[in-house]
Parts: structure tokens; sequence; C-alpha cells
């Protein structure tokens, strides 16, 4: 039996690289070809690590010779977020300011790939620092969108949405603090999975908030994601925030998709007004769909949902004024001598100011301000009760269902450029993708199909209790076999 | 400025117009093994970034992970204060830029310390006062900036700085005082016992080598006066790293002597950091304390909150060694000294070595001879710590244990002294070597007896005649004779069997 490396699922690479119909080394040497070709298009990775992606490959393939027991995903090849720290390789969290950096050690989800043998083909674009949902505001220029690549492609995982996307990557891991994995799956036709906070390590991962940050699997199908989610997760005594108990049952979950008798709820908060007709024609569709199925569909309130971005504003800010505060000029990464003899404080004023775009530099003074002596309370504290209130209505919603289903963004990918100048309508686009994130509830993103007005890919999120992430790829695996989503047939 | 237009007014003129209330915040380095957010060694003295790791350089991505040794300690340092325990708390992000803090904010804790509301109590000349803590809390310690080219070690002047990462997130606990209102006239010996306490309490303990040379405690001496009589606190200046228990007590006096001098003037005195100097005790403006120091502190997101379970805390509890205090009182007791005997043993820092000694088997009264006597005042000469002396409380009750066996006497016992303290091995080896053993073999010494019988006639009618105290010039002449390594008693006995 012969296949087509490139658009082959994870899982079936898998096995036909368990049973000898390909080898790891042609499986990757197929992707490192159509980065080559595809890339310049694209601009989805920031570093391509072929040589140490092969040497992965060709060691893995031997072992394979040898008849050792091998990882489920070992010699399948994976591209990785920039924010997340890698040997061998440069990591510059899509920053200025760790240009060239190459960092001293791996990130223990990088560990985890490599124990298992997945050649790491390269690292992605992302928004700096992982701050934009448009991949806009890398200090390295844009990601597109293979499905039209004058648009965006989300982000801030643009880099990773792309390259699976685009058959440049059978996997990639992304990043998700607000919808960072989620909504550019969905810009991109993609699945793409926040799982519960605490479910996967942050050992090594580049902090933007850190009580909100989280890594999660992005691939073509739900299979695929599960089987990385199954990998990456985990406890990690390294990370303090990671949740000590077994990881859910992905795997089982995404081969099962089964959702006779489950209780769904559409969120009425998500999906009404501010949302683009195609998008919210294509949800409805799916809804349809997942009644047939059998599912119990309701509709549920979560009234707090309306006050998530702006409590979002406040605390992820916050905690980047903070996480980015290290990013001064000593130890690594840029350093700017504004004069002769300048002081330390001159040297870390002149290079953060160089090192640093605009948005990052908007978040940090936001944060800043949110901090400050006097408005704590007003802001910050403001805003935890939010989450708290938001963590409520989740808690309320999963005593009548299983899983709550809306839309993942409101708009299908915009044109580059188009929401550049207006940073407050950029941020809107995260409005069904923060709860999730404020609550550390799980979440994923499924491709429906093209919006009828823009022809462009549309998601839609389903969410799930604490470490109940096995109930997102049941019901998206149920969904994934009805819909009527097309294969991109070439980048436009 | 202030400084150079009031003059210092001597402290006892201060104390007639003002009270000074003290606060004082004192940082202990613990002991542990590891640093308090990652597995790096925490052995001072290391070669410059020798001991750091991504976490405690603050390397993009690292994350902090809690040392429960850390906690453990922290806790039972707030029990021995006699501290709250919080059920649930967490560490705290203290936000502000300086090259020598790798993450650009302090993981420490604000307003959830893990101990508050304690007590403790320090004796200033026989007397007893209570100081209130206020909380005691877990903290990283930061980097060590050394500024190079200048003249001074500080930055000003300086041509640039080299920085080490070494001590960097070596767990801290910063010990806070309530305000210390005792009478002015105290308030400096006050704050040095104070200080002396928790030096004692810490090692009591084994939390902290809790060494002010290297660093291991430090103390802030925070100082206000406010007019006599008055109940509202005046302006207070925070007299940073005064490292000697002297220099508490100097520092108290100097910053007492200073304010007044301001107010006295009409001035008013500026909320800031100052810098004390060892050379003549007096303090300098450092940076000024304003509304633009703003640490904006929020919760550690990267840490889970420390929840210590009760019964954990009460496991703790039952480690504590007996308070300093109590201990004292004790062994006072025990001992059968006087105050002043216990005043005198614990002013020359021999109370742990009176307590060994005893332990192996001296007497109190021959330990205390010992320590405060012979050694205390080889100590005093040759200006060391009497502690640092090379020789241990076994070997002085050594030594006791030769003489309550007549082998050797309090003059032989001096040599003996000399023979240990040079490194010439225990007090037998000494004994042996030095050919110290007394002589108590009758027929050598019934000689020598009879020599001075025969040298001495007058005596020796006085003591056939009934005055026996007169036997005391025969036993001199013996003693002299057997170059002082006779057995005294036994020296008499023949005496006085030969002339009764």
């Amino acid at each position: 039996m012969s296949i087509d490396v490139t658009t082959a699922t994870a899982a079936a690479l898998a096995e036909a690289l368990a049973d000898g119909t390909t080898t790891s080394t042609e499986v990757t040497q197929s992707y490192l070809d159509r980065i080559a070709g595809a890339d310049d298009q694209l601009n989805a990775f920031l570093h391509v690590d072929a040589e140490g992606a092969l040497a992965t490959a060709r060691a893995v393939d031997a072992r394979r010779e040898a008849g050792e027991q091998l990882a489920t995903l070992a010699g399948v090849p994976i591209a990785v977020k920039d924010l997340i720290v890698t040997t061998g390789q440069p990591t510059t969290a899509g920053s200025k300011m760790l240009e060239g950096w190459v960092p001293p050690y791996d990130a223990t989800v990088v560990t985890r790939l490599r124990e298992a043998g997945l050649p790491i083909l390269g690292k992605t674009n992302l928004d700096e620092f992982a701050m934009g949902s448009s991949n806009e505001h890398s200090a390295y220029g844009s990601a597109r969108n293979p499905w039209d690549t004058t648009r965006i492609p989300g982000g801030s995982s643009g880099g990773s949405a792309a390259a699976v996307a685009a058959y440049e990557a059978p996997l990639a891991l992304g990043t998700d603090t607000g919808g960072s994995i989620r909504q550019p799956a969905a810009m991109t036709g993609i699945v793409g999975v926040k799982p519960t906070y605490g479910g996967v390590s942050r050992h090594g991962v580049i902090a933007m908030a850190s009580s909100l940050d989280q890594v999660g699997p992005m691939a073509r199908t739900v299979l695929d994601a599960a089987l990385v989610h199954e990998l990456v997760a985990g406890h990690d005594p390294l990370d303090s925030t990671s949740i000590e108990r077994p990881v859910p049952a992905v795997v089982e979950a995404a081969r099962r998709g089964d959702v006779a008798g489950l209780r769904i709820g559409v969120v009425r908060e998500l999906g009404g007004e501010g949302f683009q007709p195609g998008v919210r024609a294509a949800f409805d569709r799916s809804v349809e769909l997942l009644v047939k199925a059998g599912a119990e569909v309701v509709e549920v309130s979560c009234p707090h949902f309306s006050h998530g971005i702006a409590a979002y504003y406040l605390v992820m800010p916050s905690e980047v004024s903070s996480n980015l505060a290290r990013f001064d000029a000593m130890r690594y990464g840029l350093r700017v001598m504004p004069h002769d003899g300048a002081s330390a404080e001159q040297v870390m004023a002149a290079s953060r100011d160089a090192g640093f775009g605009d948005e990052v530099k908007r978040r940090i003074v936001l944060g800043t301000y949110a901090l400050s002596s006097g408005y704590y309370d007003a802001y910050y504290g403001s805003a935890q009760k939010v989450r708290t209130l938001i963590a409520r209505d989740f808690e309320a919603a999963f005593e009548q269902v299983d899983v709550l289903v809306s839309p993942t963004a409101p708009t299908t990918a915009w044109k580059l450029g188009a929401k550049s100048d207006d940073p407050l309508s950029m941020y809107l686009e995260d409005v069904a993708t923060i709860p999730a994130n404020l609550a550390g509830v799980p979440g994923l993103s499924l491709p429906v199909g093209l919006a009828d007005d823009s022809g462009l890919p549309v998601g839609v999120q389903f969410l799930a209790p604490a470490m109940a992430d096995d109930r997102l790829y049941n019901a998206a695996a149920a969904l994934e076999r009805l819909v009527d989503m097309p294969r991109l047939e070439e980048i436009k | 400025m202030n400084e150079r237009s009031s003059t210092l007014v001597p402290f006892e003129d201060a104390l007639t117009r003002y009270e000074p209330v003290m606060g004082l915040e004192v940082h202990v380095e613990l002991n542990t093994a590891t640093k308090m957010f990652c597995g790096c060694a925490t052995a001072f003295g290391a070669e410059p970034n020798t001991q750091v790791c991504p976490v405690c350089l603050g390397l993009p991505g690292a994350l902090p992970v809690v040392n429960e040794k850390a906690v453990e300690s922290a806790i039972r340092i707030g029990l021995a204060l006699n501290c709250e325990i919080a059920e649930w708390c967490r560490f705290a992000r203290k936000n502000y830029f300086y090259p020598d803090m790798p993450k650009n904010f302090q993981t420490s804790q604000y307003d959830e310390p893990i101990a508050f509301d304690g007590w403790t109590e320090v004796e200033v000349d026989g007397e007893i006062f209570r100081i209130e803590i206020e909380r005691a809390h877990m903290e990283e310690d930061t980097g060590k900036s050394l500024h190079v080219g200048g003249s001074t070690g500080r930055i000003h002047g300086a041509s640039h700085s080299l920085l080490d990462y070494n001590r960097a997130g070596i767990p801290l606990i910063e010990i806070v005082t309530k305000p210390i209102e005792v009478p002015g006239d105290k308030a400096p010996a006050v704050a040095r016992a104070y200080v002396n306490h928790l030096r004692d309490l810490m090692l009591a303990l084994g939390v902290s080598d809790a060494r002010m040379d290297q660093g291991s405690l430090r103390a802030d001496v925070n100082l206000s006066l406010r007019p006599s009589g008055t109940t509202t606190f005046g302006t207070r200046s925070e007299t940073k790293n005064v490292n000697s228990f002297r220099s508490v007590e100097r520092a108290v006096r100097f910053e007492v002597s200073r304010h007044a001098g301001i107010l006295d003037a009409g001035g008013s005195v500026v909320q800031e950091t100052r810098h004390f100097h060892e050379s003549d005790g007096s303090t300098s403006a450092g940076r000024e304390k304003s509304d633009a120091e703003d640490y904006r502190y929020f919760p550690e997101p990267d840490l889970a909150p420390v929840a210590p379970s009760r019964a954990w805390v009460d496991e703790l509890r039952a480690t504590l060694p007996e308070p300093p205090a109590e201990r004292r009182k004790r062994l006072q007791s025990e001992w059968g000294f006087s105050d002043l005997d216990m005043r005198d043993t614990v002013g020359a820092g021999a109370l742990d070595l009176v307590a060994a000694t005893i332990e192996a088997g001296a007497s109190p009264a021959a330990a205390k001879k010992w320590w405060l006597g012979e050694l205390a005042r080889r100590s005093n000469e040759q200006g060391v710590d009497i502690a640092a002396l090379p020789i241990t409380p076994q070997q002085v009750a050594e030594i006791q244990s030769l003489i309550d066996a007549g082998r050797i006497n309090d003059k032989l016992a001096r040599s003996v002294f000399d023979g240990v303290l040079a490194g010439e091995g225990s007090a037998e080896e000494v004994v042996a070597a030095r050919g110290l053993e007394v002589v108590s073999d009758d027929g050598a010494l019934s000689a020598a007896v009879d020599q001075a019988i025969a040298d001495n006639p007058d005596v020796a009618d006085k003591i056939r005649g009934g005055k026996m105290q007169a036997a005391g010039a025969l036993i001199g002449a013996v003693m002299k004779q057997m170059r002082g390594q006779a057995d005294a008693a036994r020296v008499r006995e023949l005496i006085l069997e030969k002339l009764s």
C-alpha cells in the first residue's frame, strides 16, 4: 500500500511507519521538501531544522529496524511554535528581543517529543510573545493563510496553523492564552485544542500570562490532535501549576466519537451580535448535525461571559508586564548601548525600546498601570472577581450539559492589515475563546466547512469541564464525521 | 539638605525631649541545601555564577518550584516566634528593575505571610522586654553586584559592574517586628539584644548559619522620634544592612541623635533608606522612599498556594528546641549559678560551651571556672571568639577529670591547656608527652617531705605544736622541690604522719 505522506493524517503515518510502508526519513524529507516549496508564500516557519529533524528520523528508523518498541507517533514529524524553548534551535518568541537566542534547555513538552522520537521540523511564526490574533505582530513578518495568502492565518499560533493546514507539517504545537490555538485553527480549517489549565507542562514555554497560558496540539484531524495531546500532557514536577492526575483518555474518546444522548449546550451569549452571518450559518448547520446524531441540544446562558474580554485585558497585561520584565539586556537577548558610559538603567530602557514591538509595549503599559498602587483593586482585583464569576457560569452550565458549543471566532480570516489600526476590534476576535482561559477549562476548535459569505473556513468550539478534555474529543470526532469540510487543494 | 543644616544632638540629651520608636526587619538566609525555587546549590563563597540554572537566572520559559524544606524552616521559625501559621498563603511578585535581580521581580510574600502575629522576649540588664512580631515571610535573595572602577565600591563613580547570581534565589525569611516602644535609654541595647536573640534562635533551630559577617543574618533598623509623651509616630528612616550586633546598637544611637537634630531645628525627617558606616557609626542617605516606589505586587501565578496541613504544623511544633530564655533559666537552676554567674557566662558567649562541658562530665563550677577564667583570658589575649579556640568542651571535661582523679593539679592543668590548644593531642597525650603527671609515689614524696622538714625546723615545730594550718608552708616547699608535680593531698598526709 502506498501513501501520500504529506497529506496523510498523523495516525495514518504512524501506522504506515509501524508496518514498514514508509520510513520516518522519507516522511520527514517529504515535509522538508514541502516547506522548501511552500513557505516562501506562507512564512509559517521562523527556523527550519532539516538536519536535526532528519537525524531524529534516521535514529527512529534504525530503532524500528532493530525491532524496538516505539511510541505511537515515533517518526511522525512535528512543528513547534517558536514560543517554546528548544536546544539546538533558536527560540525568538517572534521578537527582535530574542533574535538568535539559542536556549540552553528544552521545554518539558519538547523533551516529551524527543523521547517519543518525533522529528522537530522547525519553529513556527507567531505574534510577538504570542500577543495578537492575526500574526501581524510578528517581528519577522506575518505568516499567511494558505486558503488565501492575502489573509491572516489567525494568531498567535498562526505559523503552526498555516503549516499544518498547508501540509508543511502533519502536526504542530501551539500555545493558547486567550484563543491563540483555537482561533488560528478556525481561520485555517484545522483542529486546535487548548487543554485544561495545568494539563500540559508550561516549563520552557515563554510566559505571556502565566495563569492563562497553555500548550496544545494543532492537527488536521481530531484523532491526530488527541495523539499529540496524550503525548505531551501529564504532571511535570518542574511546573507547580501542572495537575497531578491521570491524563483524560483523549485518544479513546477521539476514536469513539459518539454523541447519542450527549447533552450539548449552545451558549446564548456567544454567537449573536458581532458574529459574521456566514459563521453563524455554518455553526447552526453543525448544531443540526449534532441533533441528528442523537445529541440533546439546549440553550444555556453564561451571563458573565460578556465581561470576559474586559477581565482578560486586565489580567493578561498585568501578568505580561511582570513576565516580560526579565528581558532587560543584562543576561541574554538584544542589547542596545544608547551611548558610551550608559548606566544599566539606560541600557535596559534603550534595549526594551528597540526590542519590543508596539503591541507588546501597549500591553506592558496597560498591565503596569493596572497593577499600580491605588488602581490594583479596581482593575486587577475586579478582573479576578470576574474570573470567579465566569468559572461559576461554567460550573452552572456543566450541571445541565456535558459540553458547551459556540463558534470559535466571530469572523473568518480577514485581509492582512484590515484591523491593524484598530487594536480593539482585534481584541474582540477572542470573545468566544477567552472564557475558557479565564476559567481554566479546556476548549477545542473543529473545522466545520466554509462560510457561505466569505468562502473561508469556519470553526466550531467545544468546551468541557476541567480535566474532562476527553469529552471535547468525543463530541468533535462525532461532528467531524458529519461535516462537509473540503480539503485545501492548493495554496491560493 | 537636612543633613548639612542640622547638628547631631547627644543621645542622652535627645531623650530628654523625644521618645524613639523602632522597627526591626531581619533577613535570615536559610541553610537549605538548594535554593528557594530550583535545585541549585547554596554554598557560600563558590566561584561566581557556578551555582545557577535557567530558573534562578530567570531564563525565558523557566518556572519556579517551591523548596519544601524552606517552607518547613519558615514554619519552624514562625512557631519559635509564637506566630500564627497561615492555613493558606501565596507568594507574590515584587516588581522592580535591578540588574542583580534576574526576573526583575522578587518572588516574595506580600499580604499573605506564612507566619504572623507572634512575639518573643529579650533580656537587657536582667529586665525582660517583649517584642511583638508582625510577620515572618518567605522570599528569595537577589544576586550580587560588584561595582568596579570606583573608589568606594558603590555604584557611584564605578566604570562597570559585575553580576554574580549564585546568591539569586537563596531562600530568605524576613522577620518584621511591630513598632518597638521601650524606654529610650534602653532602645539601643534592646535592638541589639533582639538581633542577638534571633541569631541564637536560628542556631538553636538549625535553620541558618546566622552569620552577620557573611550576610546570612542582616538587619534593617527603622527608627522615628516623637516628642516625649505623645503617641503619634514620627517619620522614620530605614537604615539598611547593619551587619554586626554592635552596629545595630550604634545605628539606633546615631539615628536618634540625627533625627533629634533635624527636629530641634524645626526641620522634618525625610522618609528614606540610609547606609550605615562601620568606620564611624554614622549613616548617610540612600534612596528616597516616595510614591514613585510602587512594587506592583500581585499573587505569583506560577506557584501553587502553600497550604501547610495542621498535622504537619503540629509535627514541626514538636521539633522546636527549647526557647533560649527558658533554656537559660533551666540551666541556671540546674547548675546552681547565681544571676551574676549566668550573666557572665552568657556575656562571654560561653553558655553552650559550659553546657557541653558539663554534659561531658565536669561539674558546673569546674566548667565555669575554666571557660570564664583560663580560656576567656586566652580568647581575649588572642582576640578570637571563645568558641573559636581550638579546644572542645570534651577536652576541657577530660582535663578536669584528670584533676579530680588527682593525676594533675590546677597548676599542671594550665600546661595541659597549653598543650591541647597547641594541638599536641588529647589531655592524656599532653600529660604523657610533657611529663606532667603528679608524683604520688610515696618513696619519692617521702624523701622530699623529709628534706622539707629538715630545711624548715621552725615550721615543723609549729605543726608538732598543733598548728596544722602551718602545713601549707611545708607543702609549698615540697611542691617546689617536685617542680609542681606532686599530689598535694598526699604530701599533706605524709607531713602530718611524720610530725604527729
